[in-house]
């Protein structure tokens, strides 16, 4: 897009976002101290076993079932020095990859007892094994969910893999999971999803009810408390959202694309908003909202799980589907949500949404949609690039 | 420098290009053929089928080896790829927008591309974006990490099922029915290529070793990964093992002399491949075993293609035995064993930027050999790919100080 930086019809599109928090002083602060606790915090109020879960999806609905609390590990964005990670990672392998190691070495996952990874990319499963090896008295899975949901063997074979996930639990726990408790627990993060899902239905919507850390730090809240406190945070956050009368501001409206495992910084997300776009979708925390629609309560538990896998699990880079190719879903949510524009924000190094890009970047041409690529990692501290970047992006769209 | 090439590699060398020629002329007359990736690779049902089969990897390494990989990486990220993809997609993917793929290049367009996802995630990402460019019909085998010690009884189910589920595809773009003899007869052809490359290997425990298990290996990867099920491949095992006999009876090695024994990890740096080996050889260094070898399979601890139960041991094979849909701990064992059984003096870790399958946790790796194993353990670093990330002199320094001290090593022990 062409720079407009120094047109003489420049204004600063800013929204006073710390007002717009003020409104609603209560929900917030709640979601705050439940991110400022961070995931030891969330183990610590839960006062039971818990197990860490690195992105994307995790089957949590299981390990909630046996009485454990899944939490979300999404490395630790700038707040740990690296002083292990770095010899056992090196420097072209992704931060979320290293500062979640690193959490461990400094001891800063107490009363985790568990870590589980997945099929998301080479890293993940490399650094699934360097667990192993350095933490022997954690519990540690690796979960391989199917990359061909087309298949005629995807469903039976999905169903055994999360029926070997149970399974390693109800050992490494010395608990049974019955089926009832399954569905009991598909059950409490339906209601999560769906009201998650609502808020993502607000920001399409009316954006100006909401704005994306607000949106954000609700999402987020939801990888560490269990599905019950979250929804009852969701439904009061929900409530008072919906009553809140702001005045829509001169924004573009824009998808953003790639950040589904390492997390942006929070002051990036600001920098989005800030500098002149409404966020009405974005693939943040995606795991976590992983399902179009409620996963079946009834019947058995695993099967309806892996059903849901394979054929409600959203668009998503790290998992293939032959059926719906990403980038055209891309295009046609752009289409349906009317956007105005893409954002792509792939973490550093993340090889699976950097592929992605590659023909995202050619859909975008080929249907006309402006974009705009926005590199990040979790580390980063100063976002004046990034803004000046997108205030020119945002400002072009405006005064195309 | 030592001149390494002896009648395997020519022996290689003739019957890759043979291979080399069916591809140039299905590009001319449309005979079918299809994109398949190297590791734990099905081969053997395209082959029942006489489908040709074209491996994009072998493409890329062979515009690396020529030096001419670098403007083809740069033509990619001039389309939107980035300094951190992997290059062998890079330069795979400038070769097709430059026209290397079609009726008028050596290599055809594919009729079916078969992404047998073994590990490496990344051949997803190809084959989704090679089906996208080629308009060409992708058929995905996913293929379940192995988790545990064994795979389930259902791993193997699922990857049954999507074979059979290729065959009916291949059987739509043929037009040939599927005959179970003929797989059991590539299947056998398989068996004993794996026996002569077992067995090759297996001379490698000899002092000096026949062939450098590193380097020389290239020479035997392309018929085992590429040619596995054909006469061409069997035959050429049977004669390289012949050969590498009479060298162990002649104690005759690649090197005038064989000082230091290696195992090496990870893939080599092909665009400078003949100069990164004379590092080693400066030094009377021989590989007599490598992970790289093994990434398409890993032949030496017994596993063969089984002509009684075809699908089930080409599932088997692509779940099991190959380096890449392993853990890297159950690596860290097997390269544990090479240097036991094969009585290695250290362990060179090659570590690349482009495969993160591969390189992702070396450092961990590094590690464990030195802290726990107490293996002198050296870990550089460049690309397979491109040429960018190849720094001779650093290189050299590195390669140099660390033989230095294994010297040094040595010779105190000696005067002890």
């Amino acid at each position: 897009m062409g720079a407009r930086t120094n047109s003489p019809h420049r204004r600063r599109i800013e929204v006073p976002l710390t007002a717009m928090a003020i409104a609603h002083p209560p929900i917030l602060s709640r979601c705050r101290e439940v991110l400022a606790g961070g995931p030891t915090e969330a183990a610590r109020r839960w006062k039971g076993p818990a197990i860490g879960c690195f992105p994307v999806y995790s089957p949590v609905e299981i390990f909630h079932a046996a009485g454990a609390l899944p939490i979300g590990i999404f490395g630790a964005g700038g707040s740990v020095e690296l002083t292990h990670a770095d010899a056992r990672f090196q420097s072209f392998v992704c931060s979320i990859a290293k500062s979640t190691l690193e959490l461990a070495f400094q001891k800063r996952l107490e009363g985790i007892g568990g870590m589980v990874f997945h099929s998301i990319c080479d890293v993940a499963r490399n650094l699934a094994s360097v667990y192993r090896r350095n933490f022997p008295d954690l519990f540690i899975d690796y979960i391989h969910f199917p990359q061909n949901p087309t298949s005629s063997g995807s469903l039976d074979y999905t169903s055994a893999e999360l029926e070997r996930v149970r399974r390693n639990i109800s050992v490494w726990l010395e608990r049974k999971i019955t089926d009832d408790a399954l569905r009991e627990s598909i059950r409490a993060y339906n209601r999560s999803r769906a009201l998650m899902r609502r808020l993502y239905q607000m920001r399409e919507e009316s954006p100006e009810r909401v704005n994306s850390v607000e949106a954000y730090q609700l999402v987020r809240a939801g990888t560490l408390l269990p599905p019950q406190e979250h929804v009852e945070l969701l439904e009061a956050a929900l409530a008072d959202l919906e009553r809140r009368a702001v005045k829509r501001m001169d924004r573009i409206r824009v998808i953003v694309e790639g950040a589904f495992c390492e997390q942006p910084p929070m002051g990036l997300i600001e920098v989005i908003e800030r500098a002149g776009c409404y966020v009405i979708d974005d693939d943040f925390v995606a795991g976590w909202r992983w399902f179009a629609n409620d996963v079946a309560e009834t019947g058995d538990p695993i099967r309806a799980l892996a059903g849901a896998y394979c054929r409600q699990s959203r668009p998503s880079s790290v998992r293939h589907d032959m059926t719906r190719p990403r980038h055209e879903d891309l295009a046609k949510r752009v289409r349906e949500k009317n956007a105005q524009a893409v954002i792509f924000a792939p973490a550093k190094f993340c090889e699976p949404a950097l592929f992605d890009y590659v023909l995202f970047r050619r859909v975008c041409e080929r249907e006309k949609i402006p974009h705009l690529l926005l590199e990040f990692e979790e580390k980063m501290w100063t976002f004046e690039r990034a803004r000046n970047e997108i205030e020119t992006f945002a400002e072009s769209l405006l005064f195309e | 420098m030592a001149d390494y090439k002896g009648t395997v590699h020519e022996h290689s060398k003739r019957i890759m290009g043979a291979w080399y020629d069916t591809l140039a002329q299905a590009a001319k007359t449309g005979a079918p053929s299809a994109y398949i990736m190297i590791t734990g690779n099905c081969v053997e049902i395209l082959r029942a089928f006489d489908i040709a089969p074209i491996f994009p990897e072998v493409n890329a390494l062979q515009l690396a080896i020529r030096k001419q990989s670098l403007p083809l990486i740069l033509k990619s990220e001039e389309m939107g790829y980035s300094s951190d993809n992997c290059a062998y997609v890079k330069a795979d993917v400038g070769y097709t927008m430059e026209g290397g793929i079609g009726k008028d290049a050596k290599i055809p367009t594919p009729n079916l591309i078969v992404c047998n996802f073994v590990g490496c995630n990344v051949y997803i990402k190809w084959f989704e974006h090679s089906a996208e460019f080629l308009k060409a019909p992708l058929f995905m085998i996913d293929v379940p990490f192995l988790r545990e010690k064994e795979p389930s009884k259902e791993d193997i189910t699922y990857v049954v099922a999507q074979l059979k589920e290729l065959i009916a595809t291949c059987e739509k773009i043929t037009g040939k029915k599927f005959d179970i003899d003929r797989l059991r007869e590539v299947c056998a052809l398989s068996r004993r290529a794996e026996e002569g490359w077992a067995r090759a290997k297996d001379l490698c425990k000899n002092r000096p070793a026949p062939f450098d298990a590193y380097f020389d290996s290239i020479n035997m990867m392309g018929p085992i990964n590429v040619l596995r099920g054909s006469t061409d491949a069997a035959d050429f095992f049977d004669a390289a093992v012949q050969e590498f006999e009479a060298d162990v009876a002649a104690k005759r090695g690649p090197l005038p002399e064989e000082k230091f024994r290696l195992v090496i990890e990870g893939p080599p740096p092909y665009p400078y491949y003949r100069s990164f080996r004379d590092l080693f050889a400066a030094w009377g260094a021989v590989a007599v075993q490598s992970t790289y070898s093994t990434v398409g399979g890993i032949w030496e601890w017994g596993y063969r293609h089984d002509p009684e139960r075809p699908l089930e041991s080409i599932a088997e094979h692509m779940i099991v035995h190959n380096l890449c849909n392993r853990s890297l701990l159950e690596r860290y064992s097997q390269i544990r064993r090479y240097v036991e059984e094969w009585k290695a003096d250290a362990l060179v870790i090659h570590s690349i930027k482009s495969c993160r399958l591969f390189s992702a946790g070396q450092g961990d790796m590094r590690d464990y050999f030195v802290g726990e194993r107490h293996v002198p353990t050296l870990l550089v670093e460049s690309d397979l790919e491109d040429p960018r990330y190849y720094a001779h002199a650093q290189m050299k320094n590195r390669i140099d100080a660390f033989f230095e001290s294994l010297e040094h090593r040595r010779i105190v022990s000696m005067s002890v």
